[in-house]
């Protein structure tokens, strides 16, 4: 779940509550901190997989399936198929990770640079695309998603597609409010007054001033990405198996579920790291901005 | 302006964005390279069961006039027919939507319990470790994937405790309430988790204003602030939220109906993708939009009531 309306709301919020002081501004927050080291880690086991795990994430030994965490050799116990379940995570870590990067970056680069246009130029375009917006906000997103899945068929590709298409709309929303606050602003009046075309105004004046809110949001978007690429698997539209994702893992362990609790509950335990990782890091970001 | 100005641009807004729902419904399958039977069908149909189900979606004709088949078609509640069950989507779906709303209700219901317990908890507790403590625990549950928080649950309270039954939704009220409670938790907590940040922050906000001060100068009682002066007015912000949620909510019931096996509309969407039984799949993008629609159309006219100050624009 998303918290597309709390956002802009809460910092709202922070802004108006917390006196801004310098030295708030300076000292990090532990919220920031613990977020970035949690992420670190994440991500040094994605980059370093094949050197963390002895086994290969998709290799089958049949002799040795269903062993509990702990076992010799098996430190996270191993699958109905005898394959280690913390090779199996960590390599995932590559995958999830890629989906959530990929799923937030052309919707951001997208919905920020519309967001700026119709902010700045107004007009027929900016109702326009607020009437595409209110269109899309429509659909359940998730539903939607699928929907759109079910058109293309399973897969990665098909999913950043999917969740592309409607996960633009976040970043437009809120480069276009701020925008809208910033086009009257003296520092862009002086820009017109001296013949900056509209273009440079946008890119070169409005942009670095209004994209950090939108940069913050990244870190939720993230998290719903992965969330949804996860659910996508979970339901058999994701990544296909044998390919280790959360997501599958957790669907496959659920016929095995009071056999081999662990094959459900470690995979989830993994997507939970990442996303509380990615969500700190986003609080943080927001708290430093409001302080 | 005034409320029924309001009110009327309200309603032109909705029938454009229903509208819109149309359109990209319609445009989704037919806006693709390719023929949209073979998509449906899969690359390995044969040329004959193309062409029939062509005849039978109508997409051999032109495009207006499918347009209009299919907007008609919704108006009278005939969504084309199902190309697994052989029978009227309209009837398949409409079965289904009541479970997947009682689960919806029943989640809001739950959420809006433990929104105002902790929310409140938290915001009296500005800082102190109950805050810090309802602070992380809902951050957790923001991240928390759905479908396995569900998992756990029937692990722990169900084949391990045996205090909830794993599936199915009972055949009496009672039951009822009984089979859907972990399904609504589940859903509940993760709603509960957006809407108790911005119920904290409402709060703290409001306690700062002038007629709660004046509220606390004439020496009510605390309690009797929170709830008449500070809670009313935290409160709308909160609501606005709920309703933005909705769609969230209908998307996560989809997953979890899944997980607890309710044979809700989020089971037939399932089966109708692996199935590619198209039709089904639109039907049931439709009336979850639909849904959204008048429910975020409820919310924005009940807050009109519920804020005499509300000013329209």
């Amino acid at each position: 779940m998303s918290d597309l309306g709390a956002r802009p709301l809460a910092k709202a919020t922070l802004a108006q509550v917390t006196p801004v002081t310098r030295s708030r501004m300076i000292r990090l927050q532990p919220t920031l901190v613990s977020g970035l080291i949690l992420l670190g880690l994440v991500v040094v086991v994605a980059i370093a997989a094949p050197l963390l795990t002895p086994y290969d994430p998709i290799e089958q030994r049949f002799t040795e399936a269903f062993l509990p965490p702990l076992s010799p050799g098996h430190i996270l116990g191993t699958d109905n198929f005898g394959r280690d379940i913390w090779s199996r995570i960590a390599f995932s870590t590559r995958l999830d990770l890629q989906i959530g990067l990929l799923s937030v970056l052309f919707p951001f680069i997208f919905g920020s640079l519309m967001g700026i246009a119709t902010g700045y130029l107004g007009g027929k375009l900016d109702t326009i695309l607020m009437r595409i917006v209110d269109v899309l906000m429509a659909f359940p997103f998730l539903i939607l998603v699928i929907a759109i899945m079910s058109i293309l068929g399973p897969g990665l590709t098909n999913l950043y597609i999917a969740v592309g298409a409607v996960g633009w709309i976040p970043y437009a929303r809120i480069t276009r409010g701020e925008t809208l606050a910033t086009r009257h602003l003296e520092y862009v009046l002086a820009a017109r007054t001296i013949g900056c075309s509209s273009g440079r105004i946008m890119l070169r004046h409005i942009l670095p001033n209004v994209i950090a809110p939108a940069l913050i949001y990244v870190f939720t978007g993230m998290v719903l990405a992965i969330l949804t690429g996860a659910t996508l698997s979970f339901l058999g539209l994701g990544p296909q198996p044998p390919t280790p994702e959360w997501g599958a893992m957790i669907a496959e362990g659920r016929q095995f579920l009071l056999l081999a609790w662990w094959m459900t509950t470690l995979p989830g335990l993994a997507l939970l790291v990442v996303g509380v990782a990615l969500s700190l890091i986003g609080d943080g970001l927001a708290e430093r901005r409001g302080a | 302006m005034g409320r029924a100005t309001y009110i009327r641009r309200r309603l032109i807004l909705m029938a454009f964005v229903l509208f819109g729902v149309t359109v990209v419904i319609f445009g989704m399958i037919r806006i693709l390279p390719g023929d949209p039977a073979f998509l449906i069908l899969g690359d390995r149909a044969t040329d004959q069961k193309a062409a029939e189900l062509r005849e039978q979606l109508g997409l051999n004709r032109p495009f207006l006039e499918q347009y209009w088949m299919f907007v008609s078609g919704f108006a009278h509640g005939d969504m084309g027919r199902s190309l697994l069950y052989r029978q009227p989507v309209g009837d398949l779906v409409l079965t289904r939507v009541p479970i997947t709303l009682a689960l919806a209700a029943y989640a809001m219901g739950l959420a809006a319990i433990i929104t105002l317990t902790f929310g409140i908890l938290a915001a009296i507790n500005k800082g102190g470790w109950p805050d810090q403590l309802i602070r992380i625990g809902f951050l957790f549950a923001l991240t928390t994937p759905n479908f396995w928080f569900g998992i756990l649950l029937i692990l722990l309270f169900g084949l391990t405790l045996h205090w909830f039954p794993v599936a199915g939704f009972g055949e009496t009220l009672p039951q009822h309430i009984w089979y859907l409670f972990l399904p609504a938790l589940t859903l509940a907590l993760q709603l509960s988790a957006v809407l108790i940040r911005n119920l904290r922050g409402q709060i703290i906000l409001t306690m700062r204003s002038d007629y709660v001060r004046t509220a606390n100068a004439k020496g009510l009682s605390a309690s009797l602030v929170l709830l008449r002066h500070v809670l009313r007015n935290a409160l709308l912000s909160t609501v606005t939220i709920f309703g933005l949620q909705f769609g969230f909510l209908v998307g996560g019931a989809i997953v979890v109906e899944t997980v607890f096996a309710l044979p809700g509309t989020g089971q037939l969407l399932i089966q109708s993708i692996t199935a590619r039984d198209y039709p089904v799949v639109q039907a049931i993008t439709v009336v979850s939009a639909v849904l959204v629609i008048v429910v975020n159309l409820i919310v924005d006219l009940s807050y009109s009531f519920l804020d005499p100050r509300v000013t329209y624009e």
